[in-house]
């Protein structure tokens, strides 16, 4: 009973993120044997098929970087599906230079009014976000009278979302760029370290003399601007924002960074597992897409994909007192 | 004396290694009350836990009634009659007295709970407590202490105890509610109710139990009746003759050093009530009294932890009033603070011993925004070596160090901030003697280095081996200072108790 | 003794202490009278039982969802995939809901069931296989979905009519379709012909679900996990037991909500931004509702009110000439307000160290 906690194993960390990435192969192996006997042919291993899937996996792969920031500390941004098309719409609206840095705005506002809520009102995240992205939502709809707006997306937009550098998509860059600011702040500054301890026991973080209200409102501020991000390359890829475009990008972002090992309840995980959640979460859509998977069955694989996943290796230490 | 009802006889029980209790042989009968004594941590309350089934002895047999138990969690014990009223309360919050009062085994009518046979029934047993004032529908967060701890009583006498336990249950009464306690115990006692009664309050044991057992150091020392010794007799047997540790020696001086740390009339609530007290570069002051006297809130309102602090804190001849550990730990004032409870205040149990370590300075190693890997480790293996601490490599998991060590990140993670004052709630708790040692010689060089030292302990040993000089604390307000060769067990042990002993400086 | 030593209050009502434990819930029932009283008030056409019938109808779904998500929420955790197991339930019964009037009743339980069914799932896969429940039901939830498509690919279904006639309207015109009470003719019927049969229905789930189920051991462990469940632990009681009913009652609610919006759609839609939208909301009525996200405070009922409180403000939009664009942005802003208001008490901490437990 009282000396039935059991502590974690050494490293354990590294599991989810080793058993995440052997899945992965297990899936560009099974697409690839079916597609053999179908096709016989093995797209899924062509230097351009996986390309195409990086560019499609940056907006979810952004996305996610700010998820986990938020995640580590034992929170959530539900409020990510509206920054983004939020930022998307007033970039798109504003447009010429000024487009980008005011999507950024955007994504500033919307992180500093969520840490505010979380930090200093101690409200729940799972619904002061919530009610931010229904705000958001409101003045979006607001703002185009409902309708799909007419502006378009800049060059610089496009030419980040859609372009491509020796070939390579400059989205990927984009989100290589995200990815390696993030991995840094997280594992090399002291706000990164901040946040871990603050996620792991605020208490104890409080008391060490870390500020941790600062360090919930940076986490929530760096989650807006990578939505914000992620926003604006999805209208630089489709030319413009659109309503409710950021919608299918919540659930799978929250997915990614809990199978790349993060801990839902903060204070663990390791960037490099939110990178294999999101590959993993990407492959397994193109993997069923090609099989020609309806919608029905995709989804169900997707959820069972977590679950197994998860029962692995995401259990929590039982509990008795 | 009738047959007893409970018996231990050769029970032993070790928490990671540290002793609780040892071969402990004790028995106690229906239709008296039998008070327990013994300073803190000398295994009192966890010769209750196992009686009442919340942990199980290593070894030895328990016996209730004539025949042997093992009791494996509350609700056995609670079969076999015995039942406890515990110090942690064991109350629902968010439900009412009445639902709580029956929350085990409530009253059913076609399998739905009868509120109002339940509610009848909280009455009835508040009215047995004297506590017709407390509304059975009244949600238990909106209740005070006082009347909390008599729900918690009711609730026992509920269970049809054969043998109550009251841990400290009088602890957080008011006085009128203790005198009502008391009427109710001795009304159990004619019916045939047995009674464990612990207590830190004398008068309290004087006035109401049979027999008295002292324990010490994990062991049953002595059981006699009520009026077999004298008080000054029972203090003695608490403390014992035993000398324990090994204590630094102790610098001589002419004349107290200059205060570094000055609080003036301090106050917070009302547990602080008007605290005032200085410490001087190079002392060691230690804090004594009983548990809850107010002695954790004032360091935490030293270290900036508590809103609407009044009084006057001055650190060096500046404002030392600071509103958060972010503030007190920088600037001029330099605090550190060793908390209460390291798992979950002083560490980040599943982060490394690193990142503990560096959690309260990543500044100091930091290049511009980023931690400089060759400043971490240099800090880091510099923390490891000066307090020696036992580590196989400083990435893993803090969790995996014994308490002992884990004390030891904790203080080193605040030496590494470059304190003048050091505030320690208790260090020493639930570690080894071997560390425990270290950790005093360590005291003492801070010391010598020049930091001021403001020590909780709940070990008087300690207080008397460690400290300079000791204030005695007492209903928020400090009662009672003792300097040099009169810091002695005696004084500490009767000033806490708020007894008057010979030797007591006042 | 106590006679004399006694400064003994006089005891306040059962009414008054109730409101003064349950500020929220009585609280929410007051802006929702208001709200609704107002409403009616301002209406063009006054207020009119077909007026009622057709708010009632479209807070049912909503309603049944919000208890649902109430259950989960009262023990300290979150199901986010009641929305989903709403479109799953309104699926299968848009596929079971038609035909012999014993084929419609079958329908209707078999439909029910395979919510409940769900949502025990949900709970064993929680309480056995340990995981925090938000992220196993964002898993489940998309398995729900992924069954609703495949029952469902496109929307569709032929639900009974006369039942959707009768379900969505008052008691007079249950008696007129299936010819009782002289074809709701009957002189005794009529003081409660008017009644509106959605409102009924979900009186009547409360009442006859809810109330029992708050009041059996199970349902108060329920509320002591939520309290506190370290003490629950040490009090004995039934923990595990108390988890899975939870869910499983929570999946019920979710059926209850997905056969409604069956029958009053006549069809079933296995619509993924829908069920989103519930889930969502289904957390919004529950704070509004005076429920406690942490646990332990409120209950499903006050959801309930929760639930109709949001749609009451969006009946305003359709009655003022506000651009019903605004909607979205007005319901965010009430409930933001709303969750601040819980927040003065963080201000108000004096230990700043309790902020963190």
């Amino acid at each position: 009973m009282a000396n039935a906690l059991s502590f974690p194993r050494l490293k354990s960390d590294d599991l989810p993120i080793v058993i995440a990435a052997g899945f992965v192969l297990v899936i560009l192996a099974a697409g690839t044997a079916y597609t053999l006997s179908t096709l016989g042919t093995a797209p899924l291993l062509t230097p351009n098929y996986l390309l195409t899937q990086l560019q499609t996996g940056a907006f979810l792969g952004i996305v996610a970087c700010g998820m986990m920031t938020v995640i580590l500390l034992g929170h959530i941004d539900l409020s990510v599906p509206w920054t983004m098309t939020a930022a998307a719409m007033m970039a798109t609206t504003i447009g010429g230079p000024g487009a980008i840095p005011t999507g950024l705005a955007i994504g500033l506002i919307v992180g500093l009014v969520n840490g505010f809520g979380v930090a200093y009102l101690r409200i729940p995240s799972m619904i002061f976000t919530l009610g931010v992205d229904s705000v958001m939502r409101g003045l979006m709809v607001a703002h185009t009278g409902g309708f799909a707006p007419q502006d378009t997306a800049t060059d610089l937009m496009r030419y980040l979302a859609a372009d491509k550098i020796l070939g390579v998509p400059v989205a990927v860059f984009v989100w290589a760029a995200i990815s390696i600011v993030i991995a840094a702040i997280l594992s090399r500054t002291a706000f990164g370290k901040a946040i871990y301890a603050t996620g792991n026991r605020e208490a104890a973080a409080y008391l060490s003399g870390i500020k941790t209200r600062w360090v919930i409102v940076g986490a929530f501020v760096i989650s807006g601007l990578c939505a914000a991000s992620a926003g604006m390359l999805l209208a630089g890829y489709s030319n413009k924002a659109y309503q409710g475009m950021g919608n299918a990008y919540l659930l799978p972002a929250i997915a990614a960074v809990v199978i790349g090992g993060t801990n839902i309840l903060g204070g663990r995980g390791r960037f490099i597992g939110t990178l294999v959640g999101v590959i993993l979460i990407v492959l397994l859509n193109s993997v069923l897409s090609i099989a020609q998977m309806p919608e029905a069955g995709r989804q169900i694989i997707y959820g069972l994909v977590i679950i197994v996943m998860l029962l692995v290796y995401g259990r929590t230490a039982k509990v008795t007192q | 004396m009738s047959q007893p009802f409970a018996e231990l006889s050769g029970i032993s029980k070790f928490f990671s290694g540290a002793r609780a209790l040892e071969g402990v042989d004790f028995a106690c009968s229906q239709g008296s009350i039998h008070a327990i004594l013994g300073e803190n941590g000398a295994g009192k309350s966890t010769l209750i836990k196992i009686m009442s089934g919340v942990v199980q002895p290593d070894s030895g047999t328990l016996t209730v009634g004539g025949q042997p138990q093992r009791f494996s969690k509350p609700s056995d014990s609670a079969k076999a009659g015995i039942v406890c009223v515990f110090q942690e309360l064991s109350l629902l919050p968010d439900l009412t007295v009445a639902d709580n009062i029956s929350i085990s085994d409530p009253p059913r009518r076609l399998g739905m709970i009868d509120r109002k046979a339940q509610r009848l029934r909280a009455e009835e047993l508040l009215a047995r407590i004297h506590c017709e004032d407390v509304d059975p529908r009244a949600l238990i967060r909106d209740l005070s202490l006082s009347r909390r701890q008599m729900v918690e009583i009711a609730k026992a006498l509920g269970k049809d105890p054969k043998l109550l336990i009251l841990d400290e249950a009088t602890s957080a009464l008011t006085s009128r509610d203790v005198e009502t306690v008391y009427g109710v115990l001795g009304e159990l006692k004619q019916q045939g109710v047995g009674m464990l009664f612990i207590s830190h309050r004398m008068h309290e044991v004087e006035a109401l139990c049979d027999r008295l057992s002292v324990f010490r150091n994990g062991r049953h020392i002595e059981t006699f009746d009520k009026g077999a010794r004298s008080q000054n007799d029972i203090v003695k047997l608490m403390i014992g003759r035993e000398v324990e540790h090994q204590f630094p020696p102790k610098p001589v001086r002419v004349k107290p050093n200059a205060p570094h740390l000055v609080v003036d009339n301090l106050r917070w609530e009302n547990r602080l009530n008007g605290v005032s007290l200085s410490v001087g570069k190079g002392e060691i002051v230690g804090l004594g009294g009983l548990d809850g006297q107010g002695q954790k809130e004032l360091l935490l309102a030293l270290f900036g932890v508590l809103r609407g602090v009044e009084g006057k804190v001055t650190v060096g001849n500046a404002n030392g009033l600071t509103n958060s550990p972010a503030d007190a730990k920088g600037g001029a004032n330099r605090i550190a603070l060793v908390p209460e409870d390291r798992k979950t205040e002083g560490l980040m149990l599943p982060m490394s011993i690193s990142d503990n370590l560096l959690a309260a300075s990543f500044d100091r190693v930091s290049v511009g925004p980023f931690i400089d890997p060759g400043k971490e480790k240099a800090a880091v293996d510099d923390a490891i070596k000066k307090l020696q601490i036992k580590v196989n490599r400083p990435e893993d998991a803090v969790a995996t160090l014994s308490g002992g060590n884990q004390q030891k990140v904790v203080i080193a993670k605040w030496l590494m901030t470059q304190p003048e004052i050091i505030l320690l709630n208790d260090p020493t708790r639930g570690i080894d003697v071997g560390t425990k040692q270290e950790l005093y010689r360590l005291m003492r060089e801070l010391a010598d280095e020049g930091r001021a030292i403001l020590f909780y302990s709940t070990d008087y040993a300690e207080l008397i081996g460690c400290c300079d000089r000791v204030t005695v604390m007492y209903d928020g307000r400090i009662v009672t200072e003792l300097t040099g060769s009169a810091i002695t067990e005696e004084a500490l042990v009767s000033a806490a108790l708020n007894i008057t002993a010979p030797e007591a400086v006042h | 003794m106590s006679a004399v030593t006694m400064t003994s209050q006089p005891r306040a009502s059962a009414l008054m202490t109730s409101i003064n434990q349950n500020r929220g819930f009585y609280g929410a029932i007051a802006l929702l009278a208001v709200l609704y009283i107002v409403y009616n008030l301002i209406h063009p056409k006054g207020f009119s039982t077909n007026l009622l019938i057709a708010n009632t109808n479209e807070s049912v779904a909503l309603a049944f969802v919000a208890m649902a998500q109430a259950v989960t929420v009262l023990m300290g955790g979150l199901d986010l995939s009641v929305g989903a197991v709403m479109t799953l339930t309104s699926c299968i019964a848009s596929v079971l809901v038609t035909g012999d009037p014993w084929q419609i009743v079958l329908g209707c339980i078999v439909t029910l069931a395979s919510g409940t069914a769900f949502g025990l799932v949900n709970g064993l896969i929680i309480v056995y296989g340990r995981l925090q429940p938000i992220i196993a039901t964002l898993a489940t939830g998309a398995v729900a979905i992924g069954l609703a498509l495949l029952i469902r690919p496109k929307p569709g279904g032929d639900i009974d009519l006369d039942l959707n006639w009768a379900a969505t309207n008052s008691l007079r015109d249950v008696a007129e379709t299936y010819h009782l009470f002289d074809d709701g003719e009957a002189a005794w019927f009529q003081p409660i012909a008017w009644f509106p049969v959605p409102l009924l229905i979900m009186i009547l789930v409360a009442l006859l679900v809810w109330v029992p189920f708050k009041r059996t051991v199970t349902g108060r462990t329920l509320y002591a996990i939520g309290s506190s469940e370290g003490a629950a632990y040490m009090s004995g009681l039934p923990i595990n037991r108390a988890k899975l009913w939870a869910f499983t009652l929570a999946g019920f609610f979710a059926g209850c909500a997905g056969l409604y919006l069956a029958i009053q759609t006549g069809s079933g839609n296995a619509d993924i931004p829908q069920a989103g939208a519930y889930t969502l909301n289904s957390i919004a009525a529950v704070v509004l509702g005076g429920v406690s996200l942490l646990g332990g405070i409120g209950s499903a009922i006050g959801a309930l009110i929760g639930a109709l409180i949001l749609r009451a403000i969006s009946f305003y939009f359709r009655i003022l000439s506000i651009d019903p664009l605004l909607q979205p942005l007005v319901e965010g802003i009430v409930l933001l307000l709303a969750v601040s208001l819980g927040a003065v008490r963080a201000l108000r901490v004096k230990n700043r160290l309790e902020l963190f437990r």
